[in-house]
């Protein structure tokens, strides 16, 4: 526990350490504002709730979430730590989990400042809270499961813009695995359990549903589980890369 | 307290280490001496457990390297190659958290610390970021995170590289102080640094052993049959390496 904790320190502060934090931050908010107020009309709708807030956060995470997952082990493979993390007595998991975790919780404090928005919208009219803390936790979930992937794709190159290109693309499919366009390509030939099974993947079917207000179990163990695969699968790469 | 035994690793098709055994006991400074390539990184790389071996074994204070990973590590103080450090940190910060994974705690921890940045003479520089600081000095910051958990076996690869004359003589110094109870390998291709520290050497070229050498009071150096005087190594080390590869 204390190895992986000392991980998680240190990564967070590498992302402190230099202004990219805060530039990231603030670029963050900013692009979140304007999904919500210019493409979601958060004032033309004239509903107290932040609906038109978190149902642009797919898209947002697509691009800014692997851009803070890229470093984590690409970074240490071309500065040459990665020598010495791996030779330090830290278990495999420990530096793997508390990687992720760094960058779970960077997005969290990224994902927090957007609290103006949450008052707003109690300053203009009674939303249902529960419902919007809801959409908190989903997202939260969701980024995390971003995370893990492109933390993933990180381990896999030693080249940081390569691990962003590889994790928007995964993330992009997990993103659209449930949209029509996607699943109007299978539904012509392929079984209903592979169209079922390839619609339940979709980020933003289980996303959606907890935005609703509805925390559902599945969706928890949804987003949970996919997050430990390509965690395992991390760890799996960083594992097969010592044989050589 | 190292013993490797019949160690081969292969890259594909390449053999960069083919069938080497070898053991350092507790007060041996081992200098691992060959030309670049011979497989000297790769094989402290598999010491440490960073690569894993394609076959044989590596037993460090009798725990096997892949069967108790964490265990040989924890014996383990390692400056890997070009010494790496987490440049955005500070040295004292990058030492802390070296403290922390090696669990470290309460007086002892202090006075480590305090010990460490003594004899490593970085007190001047641990608040700056590492990137900030000269190539000496980061070098020195990766040494003080190799001894600073004190560990019975110490592996250096090229611990003197870069260092300007008067570095050299104090980290020699310092190794030579570390290497009663301690088991020590260093690599190098700067012969008068075995001359200087090491009780025993081993030359190695395309994965394999050529010879080992030790010093013979003040005669020099005996290697293979060989018998170099006092700073002739470089011309038996060149004799070795450049008639076997032929």
């Amino acid at each position: 526990m204390k190895p992986m904790l000392a991980v998680l320190r240190r990564e967070i502060s590498g992302y402190f350490s230099t202004p990219v934090a805060y530039v990231f931050i603030v670029v963050f908010l900013f692009t979140a504002g304007i999904f919500t107020f210019y493409l979601g009309q958060f004032f033309e709708r004239g509903q107290a709730d932040l609906k038109s807030f978190f149902m642009f956060h797919p898209w947002l995470y697509l691009f800014f979430l692997p851009a803070i997952a890229m470093r984590l082990w690409a970074e240490e493979r071309k500065a040459g730590t990665i020598e010495l993390l791996l030779t330090l007595p830290i278990p495999l998991w420990a530096a793997v989990l508390g990687k992720f975790l760094a960058a779970w919780a960077f997005a969290g404090i990224a994902l927090a400042l957007t609290f103006p928005l949450w008052l707003t919208v109690n300053w203009l009219g009674n939303p249902d809270n529960g419902v919007i803390f809801a959409g908190y936790i989903g997202s939260f979930l969701m980024a995390g499961a971003y995370l893990a992937i492109g933390s993933c794709m990180s381990a896999v190159t030693k080249n940081q813009v390569i691990a962003f290109v590889l994790s928007v693309l995964v993330c992009f499919i997990f993103t659209v695995s449930g949209a029509p366009m996607v699943l109007g390509f299978f539904q012509g030939w392929a079984p209903t359990l592979i169209v079922d099974t390839i619609a339940s993947f979709s980020f933003l079917a289980h996303f959606n549903a907890i935005t609703e207000g509805v925390i559902d179990l599945r969706d928890l163990v949804f987003f949970l589980s996919l997050i430990a695969v390509w965690l395992y699968a991390n760890a799996v790469v960083v594992d097969f890369k010592k044989a050589g | 307290m190292i013993d490797i035994k019949n160690l081969v690793k292969q890259f594909g098709p390449f053999t960069a280490v083919d069938n080497i055994s070898f053991s350092v006991a507790k007060g041996e400074v081992l200098g691992f001496l060959g030309p670049n390539g011979a497989g000297k990184s790769t094989t402290m790389k598999m010491l440490c457990g960073f690569l894993n071996p394609t076959s044989g074994s590596i037993a460090v204070c009798g725990h096997d390297v892949e069967a108790e990973p964490l265990a040989a590590r924890r014996a383990i103080g390692y400056l890997p190659e070009g010494a790496p450090t987490y440049a955005d940190m500070t040295a004292r910060g990058f030492l802390d958290f070296i403290a922390d994974v090696r669990g470290l705690a309460g007086k002892d921890r202090q006075w480590r610390l305090d010990k460490v940045v003594d004899q490593i003479n970085i007190k001047d520089v641990l608040d700056q970021p590492i990137d900030t600081l000269s190539k000496g000095y980061k070098r020195r910051v990766g040494l003080a995170q190799a001894i600073l958990h004190d560990p019975p076996v110490l592996v250096l690869d090229e611990p003197t590289d870069g260092l300007d004359p008067n570095q050299k003589h104090e980290v020699r110094g310092l190794i030579q102080a570390m290497a009663r109870d301690k088991a020590i390998i260093i690599s190098t291709h700067i012969l008068e640094e075995v001359e200087a520290v090491c009780s025993r050497a081993i030359i190695i070229a395309r994965g394999r052993i050529l010879a080992e050498g030790k010093p013979e009071g003040s005669a020099g150096w005996r290697i293979g049959e060989m018998l170099a005087g006092p700073g002739k190594l470089d011309a038996a080390f060149r004799e070795i390496t450049q008639a076997r590869a032929a």
